[in-house]
C-alpha cells in the first residue's frame, strides 16, 4: 500500500480547519463575538486553495491504491468547492448572527461538507466516492436545519434527510450491482472491464448504472427526482441554499462527470435516451414552475433545477463533447448563483425572510450597488451576453449541436427565453416599482458586499474574457485520461 | 481584406460611450446638468470620431475596411472582429448623429437622470457594435447587449403600460435571436467539418456552401430574428406598444437605428450566408414586405394618437426597405439602404416633434390639436417639412429612397411593386391628413392658445435633421457612390455561387475536448 500523502494535502487542510474551528468555538464564552471563527475558516480555505493551485502545476497524484486521484479534474472542482465555501461563509457572517444560528458548528459543517465534496470529485473508487458523498450530505442535512427557531428550516432538514437517504439507497444498490458484475469498485478496473468486454454485459451491470444515474439525478435535483428541491431550498438558511444549489450540485455533477460520463461511457448508448428526456423535463419543468413563484428564493430554487437541465445537455452530448461545457458551465453558474443568493441573504431581517419579489421593489434606488449586481446576476442567469451565463450556455448548446442533438439545443434556447420572464421580474421590481424592503447598507453587511463584489467580478470576467477558464476546463476534463 | 491585429479606431468608437457611461457611474446624481453635459459630450465626441472614421474610409472599395482582429475565444475560433464597409459606415454615422440629438431631446427627463444617461450611452455602444461586428458570436453579443438598455429605457422611463411593453419587446426580440444563436453555432460547426477551420468570421463563412435544405432552416432562423426586429408583418405587434410607451429619445433610437439592425442583418448575414435559400424564399419575403407596407399604412390612417400613427408608419416604411432588399439588384438594395437613413432622419424627427408637443400639452391625440399654424408657426413648418420627407416628396430625401426601391423592385417583381406603390399613396394620405388635422384648420381648442414655439434647444435638435433631409434629397450622389462597391460585392455573394454543393457528410469534427 502506497502512502503518498501529497494529494491529500488540501483535503486534510480543510478538515483540520474544521476541527480547529470546532475546538476554538469551545473556548469562546457565550456572549463573546465569534467572528474569529469565520476568519479561521476563511484562512483555512485560503490555504487549501493555495495548496490546490500549487498542485495544479505538478503531475497527477494518486493515493490509496489509486482510489483517490487528485488529477486536474479533481483540482478544478476543489477550487470550485473551496471558492464556493469561502463565498458562502462571507455571505453567512452577518446572516447567522442575526438568525441566532450557532456560528462554530455552522462554519465547521460547511468545511466538513467541502471536504466531502473534494473526496467526491477525486474518488476513483465507488466506495471512496460514497464516503465523500455521505460526509457532504450529512453535513448539509444539518446545515439545512440549523435555523432551529424557524419551523420551515427544520421541516426542510427532515425532508432533505429522508429524500437524501432514499437516494443514497439507490446509489449504494447501484454500486453493489456494478461490483457484482465487474468484480471491482475501482473505476479504472471497471472501465477496463467495460472496454475489454464490449458486449454481453450482464443485465444487472446496466441496471446498476441506471441506479447510479437515479442517485445522481436525485442529488443534482433533476426531474423527476426534484421534488425535494423547492421546499428544502426555501426552508434552509439562505447562504446554505446558495451553497447547496452551487457546491452540492457541482459535487453531484463532478461525480457524474467522472463516473458516468467518463468511466462508464461505454454504457452511453443505454442511457442517452432516458437522459435526453430527463434533460428536457428538468429544463422545462424548472423554468415553468419558476415562472409561477412569488418568492425570489423559491424562484431561484426552481431556476436551479432548470440549470441542472442545461448541465444535463452537456452530459447527453457525451464524453467527446460534453466535458468542457459541463465544467465551464458549473464554473460560470457558481459565481452567478452565489452572488444572487448573497444579495438575497442580505435582504433578510432577523424575523422575516424578505425574499418576495415585492421586497425587492425599489432596491435599485435605495441600494444601487446590490441592485446593479443583482440585475447582472439575473441577466447572466437568463443568458444575456456578455456575462458568464451566456458563455456557459453558449458552450452547452454548442456541445448539443456538435453531438448531433440539435433538437436539444433548440429546446434549450426556448427554455432560456422562458426564463427571461421571471429573471426580469426581479429587475422590474428593483427598478420599476417602489416600496420594498430597505436592504442592507455596506456598514450593516460589509462581508456580503464583498461576496457580491467577488461574484460580480467573476460573472463579468467569465463573460468577457472566458478564454483562460475555457482552457482550464478543457485541461481538467482531459486530465481524466 | 487588410487584417490589422489589435484594437484601432473602431474599438475606440465603441469605447467612447462606454467611457462616458463609466464616468457618469461615479459622479454624484445631485447635479443633473453636469451629468447631462458629460453624456452629451461623450455622444458628440463619438459622432466626431465617426466622422474621422468616415474620412479614413475609402468609398471606392467594396471590401471590409479598417478591420480589427483580436483573438477572443481562440479555442473555438471566436474573434473580436470589427470592420466597416459602404453599407455599415452610413448606419454608423446615422447612429452617432442621432444619439446627441436624442440626448438633447431628453432634457426634460429629470427622474433618475443618471441611470437614464448611462443606459442611453450603453445602447449606443450596443448598436454600433452590432453594425461593426464581423464575427457572428460578437454580433450576437452586441445584438443582445442592445436589448438590456432599451428594456430599461422603456420599463423605467416609459408611459403607463411600460412594464408590459418592455417585456414584450425583450421577449419578441429574444425569441428570434435565440434560434439565431443555434443557427450560428450550427453553421460554424458545419464550416469546421467541411474546411477544418474553426471560425465564426462571417467573411469566411460566406464561402461555405451548404445544401439547400439546410440553408432553408438556417435562413429561417436568421430571418425570424431579423424580421422581428425590422419588424416585418406579422411580427410587428411589439413595435406600437414599445413606441407608445417609450420615452421620446427611446422612440427616436428605436425607430431611427434599432429597426435598421433588422434590415442590416438581412443584408449582411442572412442573405449572403444562405444565397440559395434567399433566392428561393424571396417571393414570401416580398409578399410579407408588401403586406407590411399596405397594412402599416392602413392601420396608421386609423390612429388617433400621433405617436401610434408614426409607429405604424414605420411598419409601412420598413416594408419598403425590405422590398428594396428583396429586389436583389443594385438600385433596390441601394435604395433600401438610402431609405434606412431617410427613415432614421424623418421618423426620428417625427418622434422628436411628437415628444416636443407632448411636453407642452401632455397629450398626443390628434383631435386635441388643430390650427397650430397660427400659434406655433416654426414648429408647424418643421413638421410639414418632415411630413413631406416621410411621404417622399421630390426634392427631399424620402423621394430618392422610395424611387430607387420601386425602380429596383419593379424589374424584379413588377406586380408586387405595383401594389407596394399604392402604399406611397396611402402614406401620403395618412401623413398629410394628420398634418392637416394638427397644423391647419381653426384653432379651436383653447388649451392650444398658449403654446410656446420651438425653443433654442429644440431648434438645435431639428435644424441639423432638416438640413440633412434637404441635402440628401438634392444631392444623393456622395452617399450612393460610396455604397455602390459594397452593395455590388454583397450582391455578387448572393447571386453568383458555385452550383455544386460541397460533399454533404464530412469525416472529422473540429476540436475535441474529451478522449
Amino acid at each position: 500500500m502506497d502512502v503518498n500523502l501529497v494529494p491529500l494535502l488540501p483535503l486534510v487542510q480543510v478538515l483540520v480547519t474544521a476541527l480547529v474551528v470546532t475546538l476554538r468555538d469551545l473556548f469562546i464564552k457565550d456572549h463573546e463575538s465569534r467572528g474569529v471563527l469565520a476568519f479561521y475558516s476563511l484562512v483555512g480555505l485560503g490555504l487549501a486553495g493555495a495548496e490546490v493551485i500549487l498542485l495544479l502545476g505538478g503531475r497527477q497524484e494518486s493515493a490509496f491504491n489509486d482510489s483517490f486521484m487528485l488529477d486536474g479534474f479533481a483540482l478544478f472542482f476543489a477550487v470550485l468547492f473551496i471558492a464556493s465555501a469561502a463565498l458562502t461563509i462571507l455571505t453567512s457572517i452577518q446572516y447567522v448572527r442575526q438568525a441566532g444560528i450557532h456560528e462554530g458548528e455552522f462554519y465547521a459543517l460547511i468545511l466538513f461538507a467541502t471536504a466531502g465534496m473534494i473526496v467526491m470529485a477525486a474518488a476513483n473508487d465507488l466506495i471512496v466516492f460514497f464516503l465523500g458523498l455521505e460526509s457532504m450530505s450529512i453535513a448539509v442535512y444539518v446545515l439545512t436545519g440549523m435555523w432551529r427557531s424557524n419551523g420551515r428550516s427544520s421541516e426542510a432538514a427532515m425532508k432533505y434527510f429522508l429524500m437524501g437517504a432514499f437516494a443514497t439507497g439507490f446509489l449504494l444498490y447501484g454500486i453493489a450491482l456494478i461490483y457484482g458484475a465487474t468484480g471491482s469498485t475501482n473505476l479504472t478496473e471497471i472501465s477496463a472491464y467495460l472496454i475489454d468486454q464490449p458486449t454481453e454485459w450482464p443485465v444487472y451491470l446496466v441496471g446498476g448504472g441506471f441506479l447510479l444515474l437515479i442517485g445522481f439525478a436525485f442529488k443534482a435535483g433533476a426531474v423527476p427526482f426534484h421534488f425535494w428541491v423547492p421546499d428544502v431550498y426555501d426552508g434552509a438558511p439562505t447562504p446554505v441554499t446558495g451553497f447547496m444549489s452551487v457546491a452540492v450540485k457541482a459535487a453531484a455533477f463532478a461525480a457524474w462527470g467522472r463516473i458516468l460520463l467518463y468511466r462508464l461511457s461505454p454504457l452511453d448508448s443505454d442511457w442517452v435516451f432516458p437522459l435526453w428526456i430527463i434533460a428536457i423535463g428538468t429544463m422545462t419543468l424548472g423554468n415553468l414552475l419558476a415562472l409561477t413563484q412569488h418568492s425570489v428564493k423559491r424562484m431561484l430554487a426552481y431556476s436551479s433545477i432548470a440549470h441542472a437541465g442545461y448541465l444535463l445537455i452537456a452530459i447527453v452530448a457525451g464524453v467527446e463533447w460534453g466535458g468542457l461545457p459541463l465544467l465551464f458551465y458549473l464554473l460560470t453558474y457558481s459565481f452567478v448563483t452565489l452572488g444572487a443568493f448573497a444579495v438575497l441573504a442580505s435582504m433578510a431581517e432577523a424575523e422575516e425572510a424578505r425574499d418576495g419579489y415585492s421586497d425587492f421593489a425599489g432596491l435599485g434606488f435605495t441600494r444601487p450597488f446590490l441592485a446593479i449586481a443583482m440585475s447582472i446576476f439575473m441577466l447572466s442567469l437568463a443568458g444575456f451576453p456578455p456575462l458568464a451565463g451566456f458563455t456557459g450556455k453558449f458552450y452547452v448548446f454548442r456541445s448539443a449541436v456538435l453531438s448531433g442533438q440539435l433538437n436539444l439545443a433548440i429546446i434549450g434556447v426556448l427554455n432560456s427565453l422562458l426564463s427571461v420572464v421571471f429573471y426580469l421580474r426581479v429587475i422590474v421590481a428593483m427598478y420599476m416599482e417602489e416600496g420594498g424592503a430597505p436592504g442592507k447598507s455596506f456598514r450593516q453587511a460589509p462581508f456580503v458586499y464583498l461576496a457580491v463584489a467577488i461574484a460580480l467580478i467573476g460573472t463579468i470576467y467569465l463573460g468577457i474574457l472566458p478564454a483562460d477558464a475555457l482552457n482550464w476546463s478543457r485541461q481538467a476534463f482531459s486530465s481524466l485520461e | 481584406m487588410m487584417a490589422a491585429q489589435g484594437f484601432g479606431d473602431l474599438t475606440l468608437l465603441l469605447a467612447i460611450p462606454v467611457f462616458g457611461a463609466t464616468m457618469l457611474l461615479f459622479l454624484p446624481r445631485r447635479q443633473p446638468a453636469g451629468l447631462f453635459t458629460i453624456a452629451l459630450i461623450a455622444s458628440a465626441v463619438a459622432f466626431l470620431w465617426s466622422l474621422k472614421i468616415f474620412g479614413r474610409f475609402d468609398g471606392r472599395v467594396g471590401e471590409m475596411q479598417l478591420v480589427e482582429r483580436v483573438a477572443w475565444m481562440p479555442a473555438v475560433g471566436i474573434q473580436y472582429l470589427l470592420g466597416i464597409d459602404g453599407i455599415s459606415i452610413f448606419l454608423v454615422l446615422l447612429t452617432t448623429f442621432l444619439m446627441p440629438l436624442a440626448l438633447l431631446a431628453s432634457w426634460s427627463v429629470r427622474d433618475k437622470i443618471k441611470e437614464y444617461l448611462i443606459f442611453m450611452l450603453l445602447l449606443e455602444t450596443g448598436m454600433l457594435g452590432a453594425f461593426l461586428a464581423l464575427d457572428l458570436v460578437l454580433f450576437y453579443v452586441f445584438w443582445e447587449v442592445m436589448l438590456v438598455p432599451m428594456y430599461f429605457l422603456i420599463g423605467v422611463w416609459g408611459g403607463s403600460r411600460r412594464i408590459y411593453a418592455a417585456l414584450k419587446f425583450v421577449l419578441f426580440t429574444m425569441s428570434g435571436s435565440l434560434l439565431m444563436l443555434v443557427a450560428i453555432i450550427y453553421i460554424a460547426t458545419r464550416h469546421a467539418q467541411v474546411t477544418q477551420v474553426l471560425t465564426f468570421n462571417v467573411l469566411q463563412l460566406y464561402d461555405l456552401h451548404l445544401p439547400a435544405a439546410q440553408q432553408y432552416w438556417l435562413f429561417l432562423a436568421f430571418a425570424l430574428s431579423f424580421a422581428i426586429k425590422v419588424p416585418l408583418f406579422p411580427f410587428h405587434t411589439w413595435l406600437p406598444d414599445a413606441h407608445v410607451e417609450a420615452p421620446t429619445a427611446g422612440s427616436v433610437i428605436l425607430a431611427g437605428v434599432l429597426l435598421k439592425l433588422g434590415t442590416y442583418g438581412f443584408l449582411r448575414f442572412a442573405m449572403p450566408l444562405f444565397p440559395e435559400a434567399t433566392t428561393a424564399l424571396m417571393p414570401y419575403l416580398v409578399a410579407l414586405s408588401v403586406i407590411g407596407v399596405i397594412y402599416g399604412a392602413v392601420v396608421a390612417m386609423m390612429q388617433s394618437d400621433i405617436k401610434k400613427l408614426v409607429a405604424y408608419s414605420s411598419v409601412s416604411h420598413l416594408g419598403f426597405v425590405m422590398l428594396g432588399l428583396c429586389a436583389l439588384n443594385l438600385q433596390g438594395v441601394q435604395g433600401s439602404i438610402y431609405q434606412m437613413l431617410n427613415h432614421g432622419l424623418s421618423t426620428g424627427a417625427l418622434f422628436l416633434m411628437v415628444g416636443m408637443i407632448y411636453e407642452r400639452r401632455h397629450t398626443r391625440l390628434i383631435a386635441e390639436f388643430g390650427g397650430l399654424w397660427k400659434q406655433i408657426p416654426l414648429f408647424s413648418a418643421f413638421l410639414l417639412v418632415v411630413t413631406f420627407s416621410s411621404i417622399g416628396l421630390p426634392g427631399l430625401n424620402g423621394f430618392i429612397g422610395e424611387f430607387l426601391i420601386l425602380l429596383g423592385s419593379f424589374s424584379a417583381t413588377p406586380r408586387w411593386t405595383a401594389v407596394a406603390a399604392s402604399g406611397v399613396v396611402l402614406g401620403a394620405i395618412y401623413m398629410l391628413w394628420m398634418a392637416r388635422r394638427v397644423i391647419f384648420g381653426p384653432l379651436t381648442n383653447p388649451e392650444n392658445q398658449n403654446l410656446q414655439d420651438l425653443s433654442g434647444r429644440e431648434l438645435v435638435i431639428l435644424v441639423p435633421m432638416i438640413f440633412l433631409i434637404v441635402f440628401m434629397g438634392v444631392y444623393p450622389q456622395p452617399f450612393l457612390s460610396r455604397m455602390q462597391p459594397a452593395v455590388e460585392l454583397n450582391l455578387k455573394r448572393i447571386l453568383t455561387r458555385p452550383v455544386s454543393p460541397v460533399a454533404a457528410e464530412p469525416d472529422v469534427g473540429g476540436e475535441h475536448n474529451g478522449r
